[in-house]
């Protein structure tokens, strides 16, 4: 593997650029799935009477985790090219990480306290 | 220390082949003395460039043991581990014109089309300009005013291997240290230049240039003094 | 047009760092005891906050998104020119206006 593909940087730009892509992929699903609301309160259950089952909560969790991602690390883009922000990486990176973590646990746990 | 250097230096253009090389460790070695080695005691047909063998002209940078570096400022024990080898390739994102020598003509281009150059205005100056040290343009410019134009960032960088159009950081390092000059008169036409689908806004900010950078120069900041710029150019409609 | 591309991005995207904190809190929030569809109904119909906060929401990623993709696509494959962007122009539509709509189905009384 080069070496620019092993700098932290990379790595980050690399999640950032492919939670990008899922969310982009998920973002009509979401909003067709809304939509059903349209139709009342009965469309809209079935369609989350689908997304019970394990396979799909734990692609929930995925997308939550992806928007913490692309979220946070979209935060260090902007402050290091809007706010001056020289990257002192281990701190900006720890950080990131850690929010990305507290959303993704929070949501998983959230889930699955409903039962 | 081990007895001797197992080195893998490249051969040829694009399509040629690793050759290798034993060559005794010696104290202090740097990896350009193992290159001379090779190329005077080995295999006169050995290609590469050097200059000032102290660090300061640039000429001698490549890709040794997978990162770009000066070879003259590089010590064989610094790269090697507890271990023998060394792979020693051309830079990356150039043409290879033969073994380890790269053609810079694109790379010098692309900082002429950044507008790289310092534009003096067409009136006449009757006494020199004021510039204070601590000026805020000043000390912008001054943190990019380094560059020697070695290629080592545009090595590293990996837009620039997806984008062959992509200006690359050392010219767009200069760009912003021109947009810094007080002096300079060209600085729409130079903001124009930068702003485009090929200049600063096709960096995503991996910061390998600034890992790379032997003058510890951050193309990376600069790149980004270069993105506010083309934000407020567009939001006063100048763009 | 390539430098409005990118200034329109950034500055969606730190709309976008806000509103995706609110929503991601809001969500984790909205998720405990259950998501029935009358239960979320219940709390967003009528909720013009709401609905303006999501509008903005929707029409913020709407314009980020496509741009996004606009970038990944002329690195990583080779498409670009003008049928790339007429492309991602359709995308950024389809987006508002599914968008817009759920936020109807949603927050509409």
């Amino acid at each position: 593997m080069r070496a620019s593909h092993r700098q932290r940087g990379f790595i980050v730009a690399m999640l950032h650029r492919l939670s990008g892509i899922a969310l982009a992929i998920f973002l009509p699903i979401h909003f067709l799935a809304l939509g059903t609301a349209l139709q009342g309160a009965n469309a809209l259950d079935s369609f989350l009477a689908l997304t019970r089952r394990p396979l799909a909560e734990f692609a929930e969790i995925g997308i939550v985790v992806a928007l913490a991602i692309h979220m946070t690390l979209g935060s260090r883009v902007l402050a290091i090219e809007f706010l001056g922000f020289r990257e002192k990486t281990v701190a900006l990176l720890s950080v990131c990480t850690a929010a990305v973590l507290a959303f993704g646990l929070f949501f998983a746990l959230n889930l699955s306290w409903t039962g | 220390m081990t007895e001797a250097l197992n080195v893998e230096i490249w051969r040829g253009d694009e399509k040629g082949q690793f050759q290798s090389f034993a060559i005794p460790t010696r104290p202090h070695q740097t990896v350009l003395d193992v290159v001379t080695e090779v190329q005077r005691e080995h295999d006169a047909t050995l290609s590469y460039r050097f200059a000032c063998r102290v660090g300061m002209c640039g000429s001698c940078a490549m890709v040794v043991n997978g990162r770009p570096r000066w070879t003259c400022r590089t010590r064989v024990n610094a790269v090697i581990g507890g271990g023998n080898h060394l792979r020693l390739e051309p830079l990356r994102n150039f043409t290879i014109v033969k073994d380890l020598a790269v053609e810079m003509t694109q790379f010098f281009d692309k900082w002429k089309e950044a507008h790289g150059y310092f534009e003096p205005g067409p009136h006449e100056k009757s006494d020199f300009a004021v510039v204070s040290p601590q000026s805020r343009e000043r000390q912008a410019a001054d943190a990019g005013i380094e560059c020697i134009g070695c290629g080592v960032c545009y090595s590293a960088c990996d837009v620039v291997g997806w984008n062959k159009d992509y200006l690359g950081p050392a010219a767009l390092n200069r760009a912003w240290t021109l947009m810094n000059d007080v002096r300079d008169f060209d600085q729409a036409a130079r903001l124009d230049a930068v702003s485009g689908d090929d200049g600063c806004q096709a960096c995503h900010t991996h910061m390998s240039c600034t890992t790379f950078c032997p003058k510890a120069i951050a193309p990376t900041y600069s790149i980004a003094g270069l993105k506010r710029a083309a934000v407020i150019g567009v939001l006063r409609g100048a763009r | 047009m390539n430098a409005r591309f990118f200034a329109a991005q950034r500055i969606t995207a730190f709309v976008l760092a806000f509103a995706v904190v609110i929503h991601l809190t809001t969500i984790i929030y909205a998720v405990r005891g259950g998501l029935t569809a009358a239960d979320i109904l219940a709390r967003t119909h009528g909720n013009t906050g709401l609905a303006l906060f999501y509008g903005v929401f929707v029409i913020a990623v709407a314009i980020h998104a496509p741009i996004g993709l606009r970038n990944v696509l002329r690195e990583w494959s080779a498409w670009h020119g003008r049928t790339l962007d007429t492309s991602l122009a359709f995308l950024a539509l389809l987006l508002l206006v599914l968008g817009l709509r759920a936020v109807t189905a949603v927050f509409g009384s």
